[in-house]
């Protein structure tokens, strides 16, 4: 039997080597024809906005070829850029964005530190319960968060609604477990002997942590500060809800509420703001894309 | 510089005793070698010794002192481990000084310690790298640099050469040796490696399922074996233990180890053996260089037998013969010129001087 | 969870008097540190994520004003509301069809991206990722305008072949076309990069050993990749079912629910009734409802991670 296949393999084998290269040749060049096809696909919006960003209004209601642009202008960027109530978006993201990436990283990194070292009663549930608390989606908590903000407001006389810090309470809530989880990954494939060679040197768990954990674990912090900036920047729902007041909105929500005026669309203006509010991420992106990638991948599949 | 004792020393996880009662001194200055099979408890009784794990009963001292609670820190050890555990961010003489600079030494002489130890190790132009940058030799130098610049009581190196490839394993041996007779600082080695232990130990402690089977100097372990484990485990090809009876025959004790084989026991050895009662179920004992090819001439106390050979393994210097007595695998080691051939028959010759006696059951070297 | 338990006990147990006192005292440090590191995370969820969840069910619980305790009123009211039913139906059909795409795209673009040099292959995957990094918010509206109804740019290239115009947000169908290829636009390079990353994990050699066996390209794709990429795929699938059936800002934007409460998902419909509508119990017994669905898929999220984790 198995000589018989062999005898059969034999002559057909220098006809399948050819056929095999000529075969990768084709399989790269029908990759390539996908591939442009779906950058097509997946790029068609953001240059879509470029496209309109750089159109006047009236090329833009003359409906020419809205596939290009006959007299680019920028005037909508000095618009916007000059408008304070944009720049006050603006503001209000980045320092929203910023707060929250410093808040997370406080809470997140010493959590996972002790969730990944010290076994102590409970770190395994509550280890758990962190990953659980990733998979809350924000829908599920807005109407309970804002009826208890408007509580607590009711009770303390501190305002909270209707202003941008408010944000910096409820932001944590999508950042922290995520880069908890993720930490708590790259702490756990530190070798353990590192820290134990750590604490025959005399390092105590502050210093361990300070002086070899955190630097050894860089990639990874950084991966979960990128992911908080962005989740932050991006968040859309709890600034809708949480916030109305013009000067108190953030990007998404400030673009989406005020350059929609009723059914006027100004869309050389709305298309250039949300492309300088997409700007931040695509920019980090650019740069740090296999931190960004790595943090991407991490949270799955880490276990 | 100090000694180090352990005292009924017990280390229980949950309900199994890892660790089962260990008692040992270790003399200023010595280098002591911990050997075993894996899950023997050596690399635990080490931690132990450094503080990464507590100790459930017993006491353990250093320098005089009991330090069961006292912190890995106050200790005043050092450790080498097996993968390093170099801190991947910091060069070599950040390695190297990171505990005195977290006991903020003065930077002079910090910089004198890094300084001399990377001479003692001929590591000193590699100062400056990030670990990544070296060889699985040269970081095993930069971590035992680590542990000198902290001139400690006691070293601790827990497996050290296990990640290192055959030949540099040799050359890094010869390198400890040479370090510790510099430093002279009380040493205890964790390996699993007989060879390791022999060539490096003042003594060896042979540990075998959480209990010491056996302390001595290489030598004694070698010729003088205490019990089976430790006359199997150390030796390498092993030592060949056959099925034996002790029998009268005419006035004078032989062994018998098949129905066709039976020797003569010379005569220091019968005197030594004539107590035991003939029922016991025992083995003989009989490394593979004292059965060789059948020279004209026998030496005293050497007896031959004829066997056909299963296997033959030509070393260079010298040929391993495999044949089976009774269903007994057996070595033997034989000159490379005596013509052993696989499936050939041989004449082999035992010397019955440096036989052991074994209890089959109890597995005492009597 | 049983070591954690067992090591409270032999802390108990051995409490002896003077041997290992010291080291129980540092234990017993190690767990106070471990424990001020770990509260802030601990408040964190339990004030902001656990008391909210459960005061969402007290909610759902009250009338409209908040004064009454109603019961199961509210939700006794949703069962017999058509909407209610069509929200229902439509956050499934959205789910289920943009995470069916989704994973479909990502999966062959992936394979696409593997079969180009290595050298490219990061041009590719960073270009293939842009949706994915644009906050959804911003490129939804790109995409609404895209659809615009008398400017849109898709019906102007669809009107060249013939067909057209479309009514792409205002008809029913292609409304809920329109929703599910936005969100199949966003989520789709994020399976890109997990299969990606799943399918260089798949070590060389065993494409080599089918190869030798005499495998062709569907059976190795059947039986090397598919199996080695199981866990990956059930892992990603069930993560953006829930993240997908959560979805608020693409519908949001696009459609607002419209036309006619066609498009709304649990999100955007408890938005509109519990904020908008000021029903705020209301509000919490919709989205409430999303909690057996979420639950089901994180139960087996867990269950494949820790078996992840076990096989690492």
């Amino acid at each position: 039997m198995s000589t018989l296949t062999i005898d059969k393999a034999g002559p057909t084998r220098k006809v399948k080597y050819g056929s095999m290269s000529r075969d990768r040749a084709w399989a790269l060049r029908w990759s390539y024809f996908f591939l442009v096809l779906f950058a097509i696909f997946f790029l068609t919006p953001p240059l879509y906005m470029l496209i309109t960003s750089l159109k006047s209004s009236a090329e833009i209601s003359a409906a020419t070829n809205p596939w290009w642009v006959f007299h680019p202008t920028l005037s909508n960027y000095i618009e916007l850029l000059s408008s304070n109530q944009f720049l006050r978006f603006f503001w209000n993201s980045a320092i929203v964005s910023t707060v929250v990436v410093i808040i997370t990283m406080l809470i997140s990194v010493p959590a996972a530190f002790a969730l990944a070292r010290m076994k102590f009663w409970g770190s395994a549930t509550l280890a758990t319960g962190v990953f659980l608390t990733y998979l809350v989606p924000d829908s599920l908590l807005f109407i309970p968060l804002f009826k208890m903000l408007a509580l607590v407001q009711d009770y303390t006389g501190i305002t909270l609604l209707n202003r941008w810090y408010v944000l910096l309470f409820v932001y944590p809530t999508l950042t922290v477990p995520f880069c908890t989880w993720i930490m708590i990954g790259y702490f756990a494939s530190i070798p353990k002997e590192l820290d134990e060679a750590a604490i025959i040197d005399g390092a105590s768990w502050l210093q361990t942590l300070l002086r070899i954990f955190i630097p050894v674990a860089l990639p990874g912090l950084i991966a979960a500060t990128i992911f908080a900036f962005t989740v932050s920047w991006a968040q859309f729902l709890y600034p809708l809800v949480f916030t109305t007041s013009v000067d108190q909105l953030v990007l998404p929500v400030g673009i989406t509420t005020t350059l929609i005026k009723g059914d006027v669309f100004n869309w050389g203006q709305i298309m250039t703001g949300a492309l300088l509010g997409a700007a931040p991420p695509l920019i980090i992106y650019a740069f740090l894309m296999d931190y960004y990638i790595a943090g991407l991948t991490a949270g799955a599949t880490k276990g | 510089m100090a000694d180090v004792s352990l005292r009924k020393v017990i280390k229980r996880y949950d309900d199994v005793e890892a660790v089962r009662g260990i008692d040992l001194d270790i003399a200023d200055h010595e280098f002591i070698v911990l050997v075993g099979p894996s899950g023997c408890g050596k690399s635990t009784t080490l931690r132990m010794i450094a503080g990464l794990e507590d100790i459930s009963d017993g006491d353990i001292m250093i320098g005089g002192d009991v330090v069961n609670d006292v912190p890995p820190k106050d200790r005043d050890i050092a450790m080498v481990f097996q993968n390093y555990a170099l801190y991947p961010h910091m060069t070599v003489a950040e390695n190297m000084s990171f505990g005195l600079r977290l006991k903020h030494y003065p930077k002079a002489e910090i910089k004198a310690r890094v300084t001399e130890a990377a001479r003692l190790l001929d590591i000193t132009d590699l100062i400056d790298r990030k670990p990544k940058q070296l060889s699985g030799g040269q970081r095993q130098r930069v971590a035992m640099g680590r542990a000198i610049v902290r001139n400690p009581k006691v070293f601790l190196f827990d497996e050290p050469l296990s990640n290192l490839d055959a030949k540099l394993r040799v050359q890094m041996r010869i390198e400890i040796k040479k370090v510790h007779q510099k430093v002279r600082t009380t040493t205890v080695y964790v390996t699993h490696d007989q060879v390791e232990a022999m060539t490096l130990a003042d003594r060896v402690v042979v540990m075998n399922k959480g209990r010491i089977e056996q302390i001595g100097t290489p030598n004694e372990l070698y010729h003088k074996p205490a019990t089976r484990f430790v006359a199997g485990f150390i030796g390498s090809p092993a030592m060949n233990f056959i099925p034996c009876r002790l029998e009268d025959a005419g006035g004078t004790l032989q062994i018998r180890l098949t129905d066709r084989i039976a020797f003569a026991l010379p005569p220091a050895r019968a005197a030594r053996y004539n107590v035991l009662p003939r029922t016991d179920k025992l083995l003989l004992g009989i490394r593979p260089e004292h059965l060789t090819e059948a020279h004209a001439h026998l030496e005293p106390g050497v007896e031959t037998f004829d066997t056909v050979l299963d296997v033959t393994e030509p070393m260079g210097m010298e040929t391993l013969v495999y044949f089976t007595l009774d269903g007994t695998p057996v070595c033997g080691r034989v000159n490379p010129n005596a013509g052993a051939r696989d499936g050939a028959p041989m004449r082999l010759a035992m010397d019955l001087n440096n036989m052991h006696l074994l209890n089959e059951e109890s597995g005492v070297v009597l | 969870m049983a070591d954690v338990v067992v090591e409270q006990g032999r802390l108990g147990s051995s409490a002896r008097p003077r041997k290992g006192a010291g080291l129980r005292n540092v234990l017993g440090r190690k767990s106070t540190v471990a424990f001020f590191l770990t509260l802030p995370l601990i408040l964190l969820i339990a004030l902001l994520v656990l008391y909210p969840a459960l005061y969402s069910i007290h909610l759902a619980t009250l009338n409209k004003s908040m004064q009454k305790f109603v019961g199961l009123g509210n939700f006794t009211f949703l069962f017999k509301r058509d909407t209610f039913w069509m929200v229902v139906k439509q956050s499934c059909i959205f789910a289920l069809t943009a995470v069916f795409f989704k994973a479909l795209i990502g999966f062959i673009v992936a394979h696409f991206v593997n079969n180009v040099p290595a050298k490219k292959q990061r041009k590719w995957r960073g270009m293939l990722l842009v949706p994915w990094v644009i906050p959804p918010a911003m490129s939804t509206l790109a995409w609404l305008w895209l659809f615009d109804p008398s400017y849109s740019a898709f019906n102007y290239t669809l009107s060249f072949f013939g067909i057209g115009p479309v009514n792409w947000l205002g008809d029913t169908f292609w409304a809920r076309f329109s929703v599910i290829l936005v969100n199949v636009w966003y989520g789709a390079p994020f399976f890109l990069i997990m299969y990606l990353a799943a399918l260089k994990s798949v070590p060389d050699q065993l494409y080599e050993a089918a190869s030798i066996d005499g495998a062709n390209w569907w059976q190795k794709m059947w039986y090397v990749t598919l199996p080695m990429m199981r866990n990956i795929i059930a892992i990603t699938t069930l993560f953006s079912l829930i993240v997908t059936f959560a979805n608020f800002d693409i519908v949001r934007i696009l459609t607002s629910g419209g036309p006619l409460d066609k498009t709304h998902l649990f999100a955007t419909w408890a938005f509109k009734v519990g904020i908008e509508g000021s029903d705020i119990p209301l509000g919490a017994s919709v989205s409430l409802f999303m909690v057996p669905i979420l639950a089901i898929a994180a139960i087996f999220i867990l269950r494949d991670v820790s078996k992840r984790g076990n096989e690492a």
